[in-house]
């Protein structure tokens, strides 16, 4: 493992630090309760929006912490989840008395710790709404598995829902636009090489020469299927097809296609993958009329990329294009 | 000896906690090993990082009743550990804890009530149930074998050691199991031929209960 360290078990805070750093005006990190909060929050009528999960997706979530998307992020070891502490004091660094929107991935370290945090904010006083987000279509939504996981519908999902907060909008507005988002939003990884966690020290799986892992998370875990290595094109005409195939969009319709990196594949290759991706879905009927490319949602230095498709209207559209200042995503100001 | 009166205190209870704690320290890697096989490679990591946090916070409060020390133990878990194993073990000592609550010392029968307790208290954070895959796997068979034994007459250190015995089956069993929860679920088939992580160290800690309160519990033993 050659990494830039310090002290493995101290990875997470030590990154925190330079993250607070590089980025001042935009956000604070909350050494004491191990948390990200806007440097401007709470900002005041305003629904607060948090979401927190394990390290190692950077810049989820805390690359989003900023005008116009989070207000707090609860960073848990790397690819584990927070505990209810940080949750319950970024709940409270949220809240500007409008009322906190949790935003959780449907992992069940994730769903627990913020289950057992709301329980408690709650008794405090805080009022707490839950979206769990749940888009990955490789994974059987059945009542014999823990259920999808959230990819990267998740930011999308703090993005837009982050949007409606600023505007004003109530908590619940604020909840729906996070509820519409997970209900036309997809998403499929693959895998091209596994990664290696600061404190484990070594990758998690191996593949041999010239095989891929189909269905991957974000957590450096195998995939669904392992295949033989094919074409970009190929493979963007197989994650289209994954992808379309359970959204089931409405033919015509336009659409926001975000194709994340997983933090080891160089820009050239994704922009590469993503002509293939653009094409396969102006082929299947569907209009990616807002892209977004690079990485987003990742697993440490994973080679790989994943496709996240979102059915658009006109509301989503107009939160999707308004401002916002983070250190991961920046525009309109 | 077929006495089965016996005395499980802070002390006893302290002697648990910290056994628990040198087995999870001394099985980390293996633990890791197994979650990185099915899991997300943190399970050693998450609990030793857990349990040292007990020890110093048991090691730092001079109480002597079990209920809270019990809850403090789970306190520290959740506030520590994180994943999905902080919330499922902090449950389990929170309910041990509530269970125990201020009646003081327990008898062997009050620590297996407590453990049951605890059981339920994961199965139902973790919306588990038995040949799930999970710690559940371990938990639930041992806590049968401890208050089959004890209701039996047996001694507390026989009835400890043939819970640890059926914690340790089930562990064994769940290799050859789907996995329904958690990340292993997500793996479907892929899952089948490997020990379930959170059995293997639910099985540590029945395993250090009949090592720590199995001669402790009965004195002489």
């Amino acid at each position: 493992m050659r990494k830039f360290l310090n002290d493995p078990g101290e990875a997470v805070r030590d990154s925190l630090v330079g993250l607070a750093a590089a980025h001042p005006g935009v956000l604070r990190y909350d050494t004491a309760n191990g948390i990200v909060v806007r440097a401007d929050g709470p900002v005041p009528g305003k629904v607060g929006v948090v979401s927190g999960g394990g390290s190692g997706c950077e810049p989820l979530h805390t690359g989003f912490v900023g005008h116009g998307m989070l207000d707090a992020a609860a960073p848990g070891q790397v690819f584990s989840s927070p505990v209810p502490d940080q949750i319950i004091a970024a709940t409270h660094a949220a809240d500007a008395g409008a009322g906190v929107l949790h935003v959780v991935k449907n992992f069940t370290g994730e769903v627990m710790n913020f289950e057992m945090a709301a329980e408690l904010a709650a008794i405090d006083g805080a009022v707490v709404e839950t979206v769990v987000v749940n888009d990955d279509v490789a994974v059987l939504d059945t009542p014999g598995t823990a259920g999808r996981r959230g990819l990267g519908a998740t930011v999308l999902v703090e993005k837009l829902a982050g949007a409606a907060a600023e505007r004003g909008q109530p908590l619940d507005a604020v909840a729906g636009v996070a509820r519409r988002v997970v209900h036309r939003a997809r998403s499929f990884g693959v895998g091209l090489s596994s990664c290696t966690p600061p404190v484990a020290g070594r990758p998690i799986f191996t593949l041999p020469d010239g095989e891929i892992e189909l269905g991957i998370g974000i957590s450096g875990e195998p995939g669904r299927r392992r295949v033989p290595m094919r074409s970009a094109r190929e493979l963007a005409a197989l994650i289209v097809s994954e992808v379309l195939t359970d959204l089931a969009p409405t033919p015509g319709a336009p659409v926001l296609a975000m194709l994340s990196g997983m933090g080891g594949t160089p820009s050239s290759e994704l922009h590469l993958l993503y002509g293939e991706v653009d094409r396969c879905l102006r082929d299947a009927g569907v209009e990616p009329v807002r892209r977004i490319v690079g990485n987003f949602i990742t697993s440490l230095e994973q080679s790989g990329a994943a496709l996240t498709v979102l059915e658009l209207d006109d509301e989503l559209i107009s939160l999707w294009d308004a401002p916002v200042h983070t250190a991961a995503l920046r525009w309109g100001m | 000896m077929t006495d089965t009166s016996t005395t499980i205190d802070g002390r006893a209870l302290r002697a648990w906690l910290h056994e628990f704690a040198r087995r999870v320290a001394e099985n980390s890697d293996h633990l890791t090993a197994l979650d990185s096989e099915i899991g997300d490679a943190d399970h050693g990591s998450n609990m030793h990082r857990g349990m040292a946090a007990v020890v110093a916070a048991i090691d730092a409060d001079a109480g002597t009743e079990p209920g809270p020390l019990l809850k403090l133990v789970g306190r520290t878990l959740v506030s520590t550990v994180g994943g999905a194993a902080g919330p499922l073990y902090g449950t389990l000592f929170l309910r041990m804890a509530a269970t125990a609550g201020d009646a003081g010392p327990l008898d062997a029968a009050g620590f297996a009530k407590a453990l049951r307790a605890g059981l339920e208290g994961v199965a139902a954070r973790g919306r588990t149930e038995i040949g799930d895959k999970t710690m559940v796997d371990a938990l639930a068979p041992a806590v049968d074998a401890l208050e089959a034994r004890l209701a039996a007459g047996a001694a507390p250190a026989t009835a400890l050691a043939a819970a640890a015995a059926a914690a340790a089956a089930g562990r064994d069993a769940t290799a050859g199991r789907i996995a329904r929860k958690g990340r292993a679920s997500y793996l479907g088939e892929r899952s089948i031929g490997h020990q379930d992580p959170g059995s293997a160290s639910a099985t540590l800690l029945v395993e250090a209960a009949a090592a720590a309160l199995g001669t402790g519990a009965d004195g002489q033993a």
